[in-house]
């Protein structure tokens, strides 16, 4: 029962990601309304921007900002081990703006097929298709 | 299909639980991850770029190139929006809507009347148009320009705090949305035109790029900042401090532009004439 605990609390944090991940992909995959895709993708950026930032993450570690008073602290030596991960949150960072970003070109989208279509639904739309 | 699409989803949720295990723990300082490149990073970052911020350093110093395709795909995103939405053929409207002011009157002008100029006597509404928005309007009026001074301190103190040109380019953008959203879409455009938008998507990738060919007719590598040390009379230690902000600066154009040029396509689904 111990171990199960350990494991349980060491995985957690990894396990809410992948349930996370999980209702992202089965709005992708099921869902018919193209709105609901769109939902779902964000979903699951969500849940891989949370895992790449939970890897950065450090013990008794502060964030990656040294301290440093006006022209001091470039002499005093910097131990890694205090600072969290810099790198995921570089990454990530990035990667949430350019979400925002493709998700705009996906309403664009989403926009432009209901104007000429008049629908969403994507069983709708490939019925109109095969006429 | 329903149920293969929930089959195939538990089953990659289930692979993905198990491989979990062989995972380091959570908070592990000696993990794959925070071992091999990162401190490098956090060891260096005083000396080689004089940022304490580290997030800033590697964001705009040790992975440049990385941060400028970065903002070439925010702007490809932005220019892809207006070329899918916008429609570049002004169609009449069926009827437009125009409030005389001196008496609240409100007139319906169907197609082919004759519309009044914006004058201080007419002024045109939305058809779904809410007359009582005065304490909005006026708490957004007092609000907006904090907002903007807040997103140009994010911008300029990502050196020293949690920021830089992404996060400060986002709340100046959403500062010009609220505007929109608060008065209409209308007066925003008029304060801040399609033309401009435009033009600040392209200046902002234009900096950062510029940034980087100065470095090269220095000399130095692509976004090699410590060749700039000649031009700004500092160190070459400083002058990558310096590089870092200029580079920012384009970033929080590009950022800033872009979410305004998503708004106003896709709240008004390119016609941009009458907004949400």
């Amino acid at each position: 029962m111990d171990e199960l605990l350990t494991i349980l609390i060491a995985r957690i944090n990894y396990w809410v990601y992948i349930i996370l991940m999980m209702i992202g992909m089965y709005g992708i995959i099921v869902k018919k309304n193209l709105m609901k895709k769109i939902i779902g993708m964000s979903i699951l950026q969500t849940a891989v921007i949370l895992f790449y930032v939970s890897i950065g993450a450090k013990k008794n570690a502060t964030i990656p900002i040294i301290e440093h008073g006006h022209d001091t602290g470039h002499a005093t030596a910097v131990q890694a081990a205090h600072f969290i991960n810099p790198l995921p949150h570089v990454l990530m960072l990035t990667a949430i703006v350019v979400a925002v970003a493709t998700l705009g070109v996906a309403l664009a989208l989403a926009i432009k097929i209901y104007k000429q279509y008049n629908t969403l639904e994507e069983d709708e739309l490939i019925e109109i298709l095969k006429e | 299909m329903k149920s293969i699409g929930a089959i195939l989803t538990v089953f990659l949720g289930g692979l993905l639980i198990y491989c979990s295990m062989d995972f380091p723990p959570w908070g592990d300082p000696d993990s794959p991850a925070n071992s091999h490149v990162s401190p490098y990073y956090i060891e260096h970052t005083l000396e080689d770029t004089s940022v304490p911020n580290i997030v800033t350093s590697v964001l705009a110093d040790y992975r440049g190139y990385d941060t400028m395709f970065e903002t070439i795909v925010i702007f490809t995103a932005g220019i892809a929006c207006i070329f899918l939405l916008r429609m570049f053929k002004t169609v009449e409207p069926e009827t437009r809507l125009y409030r005389h002011l001196p008496t609240g009157i409100t007139l319906r002008i169907a197609k082919g009347g004759k519309f009044p100029d914006d004058s201080d006597h007419f002024k045109r509404i939305d058809s779904d148009w809410v007359p009582h928005d005065l304490i909005l309007q006026t708490t957004c009026r007092m609000i907006i320009p904090f907002i903007q001074i807040f997103a140009l301190y994010v911008i300029a103190h990502g050196h020293h705090s949690p920021g830089g040109g992404f996060q400060g380019g986002v709340i100046f953008g959403a500062s010009i949305i609220l505007f929109a959203i608060a008065f209409d879409l209308r007066s925003a455009i008029k304060r801040m035109g399609e033309r401009l938008t435009a033009f600040l998507c392209a200046l902002g990738v234009f900096i950062y790029a510029g940034v980087g060919l100065v470095c090269m007719l220095y000399g130095n590598n692509f976004l090699d900042y410590s060749a700039l040390a000649d031009i700004m009379g500092v160190d070459p230690i400083s002058a990558r401090s310096h590089g870092i902000l200029m580079v920012e600066v384009g970033v929080g154009i590009v950022v800033m532009a872009v979410m305004v040029v998503l708004y106003y396509n896709l709240a008004s689904a390119g016609k941009q004439d009458e907004g949400l």
